[in-house]
């Protein structure tokens, strides 16, 4: 039989396999309650799932909550929220989830799978993102209805892009966008890259952009007010620390981090 | 009927590749081989059994009839074959140039040209922006030159795939050459024929398995590509909108649509390639 030695080491190494498997989740299901040496216990590996427009804000609350909770390593997702929500429905793996838009929360709330009820932590502006100094001369929304002008919008099915849609036509602006990117980031970039003209985006992505690009605002009576909620997720595997950084998202450090990515308070 | 006359060659081996008569004696795998080759496929399969059993089949009729999916395959097969098309043409001199010639820096030329087939095709498409954009390396001189510009257009659609998909061939195409007999092509000069001639009448019939397979992976690989189409070639319904960007777009609004048009998108290239199987493939 000279099989069995090769047999028994596939077996070995598939024992092996399903062991490195295991081994990681004990150390995140244990180490909150463990030997967590933070002042609150809290510890391990916090899973947070943030709209694409939140991702720097995020990036900075994430490093601020891990100072003041050193045991606990944020690990930031960021998609669209659509994109965040269906994640969510289909089993991943999150800890808090936050939003760019009230439907899609709504959509993880309704399916069961929130742990408190969300809360509105921020506010977001639609604002236009132009090349630098402006070449083009564009001075508002009405301003984008220009044949030459390649306009990029974020596509309508993601919440950027529906409230570009709602800007519009406020303003009564009838435009054919060179193209609808995939969110509202990718729209940024565009502009970011030289080859759009201007792109509706957030205020938060202006800022985001860093000198970069150059901000166009809108008239208040057109723009339109994008809430962002957040919530602790049912699923949590590290629930305390769920808790926790949504507080922390509240609270005055994070507020404040948020209004320097160019957020304002709810 | 070719087939008929190709009796005992078992079915997969003609498909496979150009293999010598010598292999594939029926013999019994070892029970560890055999489990491991189960777990593959199971690996391959499962998600396509799971997306096959999630969607809504009574609603083909409908999206079909959407103009907006209607336009988005019609795209979709245009482009993906415009692709391969270019991808063929360049890509075999390409592979000639690889397989035949010798020159310093060539190890390293050959992997930067297979590099798209490992980076993240949202990279590639970044870097399509620089190289071919308004303000990129060679967009910008074409467009002060003749006031074109690629981005947000059909041409960049295709550029994309290209750019992802023609490594697929290279790689095959000149793997077959390589394999090639340089006899049969001396054989073909010294009865005077010319290199064009030998080209065409010797090496190309030659490694013609190899091509067909190449051209198979290629297409397949343009007609799914997302990431560099959507930042190089932007996303618009009607214009540069092709089947994945619609599939991802759809995700967001309505999953179970997404699902089904995915599995039209699979259900059309499957028969391509069978099609294209029955009419190349089974000739010799």
């Amino acid at each position: 039989m000279t099989r069995a030695p090769a047999f028994r080491g596939v077996l070995g190494l598939a024992l092996l396999l399903t062991a490195c498997g295991t081994a990681s989740e004990p150390e995140a299901a244990h180490s909150p309650s463990g030997a967590g040496s933070s002042r609150e216990g809290l510890a391990g590996e916090l899973s947070v799932f943030a709209a694409a427009s939140l991702a720097d804000a995020f990036e900075d609350i994430a490093d601020a909550f891990e100072a003041a909770h050193p045991d606990v390593r944020v690990r930031a997702n960021v998609a669209g929220s659509h994109t965040l929500a269906r994640q969510i429905h289909e089993g991943a793996s999150a800890d808090v989830f936050a939003s760019s838009s009230v439907e899609q929360m709504a959509v993880v709330e309704q399916a069961g799978n929130v742990a408190d009820a969300p809360e509105v932590f921020a506010v977001n502006r639609l604002a236009i993102a132009v090349e630098l100094g402006n070449p083009r001369d564009i001075g508002g929304l009405a301003g984008l209805a220009h044949p030459d002008l390649i306009v990029v919008l974020p596509a309508p099915e993601v919440p950027a892009g529906a409230y570009a849609r709602q800007a519009l036509d406020a303003a009564g602006v009838a435009l054919t966008p060179a193209s609808l990117a995939y969110d509202v980031r990718a729209a940024l970039a565009t502009v970011m890259l030289g080859e759009a003209d201007a792109a509706l985006v957030y205020a938060s992505d202006v800022v985001a952009a860093d000198g970069r690009v150059e901000g166009v605002d809108i008239a208040p009576e057109d723009n339109v007010t994008a809430t962002y909620p957040i919530a602790p997720l049912a699923g949590a595997a590290n629930p305390e620390a769920a808790q926790a950084f949504v507080a922390f998202v509240h609270g005055p450090q994070a507020q404040a981090i948020l209004a320097d990515h160019g957020f304002t308070s709810p | 009927m070719s087939r008929a006359t190709t009796p005992t060659t078992p079915p997969t081996a003609t498909t496979a590749s150009a293999t010598p008569p010598a292999g594939g004696p029926r013999q019994s795998l070892s029970p560890p081989l055999l489990l491991l080759g189960v777990a593959g496929l199971g690996l391959l399969l499962l998600p396509l059994t799971a997306l096959v059993l999630r969607t809504p089949w009574g609603r083909v009729a409908g999206l079909l009839a959407d103009p907006a999916i209607g336009s988005a395959l019609r795209l979709s097969l245009v482009s993906s074959l415009a692709a391969l098309t270019l991808a063929t043409v360049l890509g075999v001199p390409l592979a000639l140039v690889f397989a035949r010639y010798d020159f310093p820096g060539k190890n390293l030329l050959r992997a930067l040209a297979v590099l798209p087939m490992v980076l993240p095709p949202v990279v590639g498409g970044v870097g399509l922006l620089l190289a071919f954009g308004r303000r990129g390396l060679v967009g910008q001189p074409l467009a002060a030159l003749t006031g074109m510009t690629i981005p947000f257009t059909g041409v960049a659609v295709v550029l994309a795939a290209t750019f992802v998909s023609m490594p697929f061939l290279l790689v095959t195409v000149e793997a077959g050459l390589r394999m090639l007999d340089h006899r049969y092509e001396d054989a073909a000069a010294t009865l005077g024929a010319g290199r064009w001639t030998t080209f065409r009448r010797v090496t190309l019939p030659l490694v013609l398995p190899s091509l067909t397979a190449g051209m198979a992976l290629c297409w397949a690989r343009a007609l799914g590509e997302f990431g560099a189409t959507i930042t190089f070639a932007g996303n618009l319904p009607g214009r540069t909108q092709t089947m994945p960007l619609a599939v991802y777009l759809e995700l967001e609004r309505d999953p179970e649509a997404a699902y089904l048009l995915s599995l039209i998108l699979l259900a059309v290239s499957v028969a391509v390639l069978v099609a294209l199987r029955d009419r190349f493939l089974t000739r010799r």
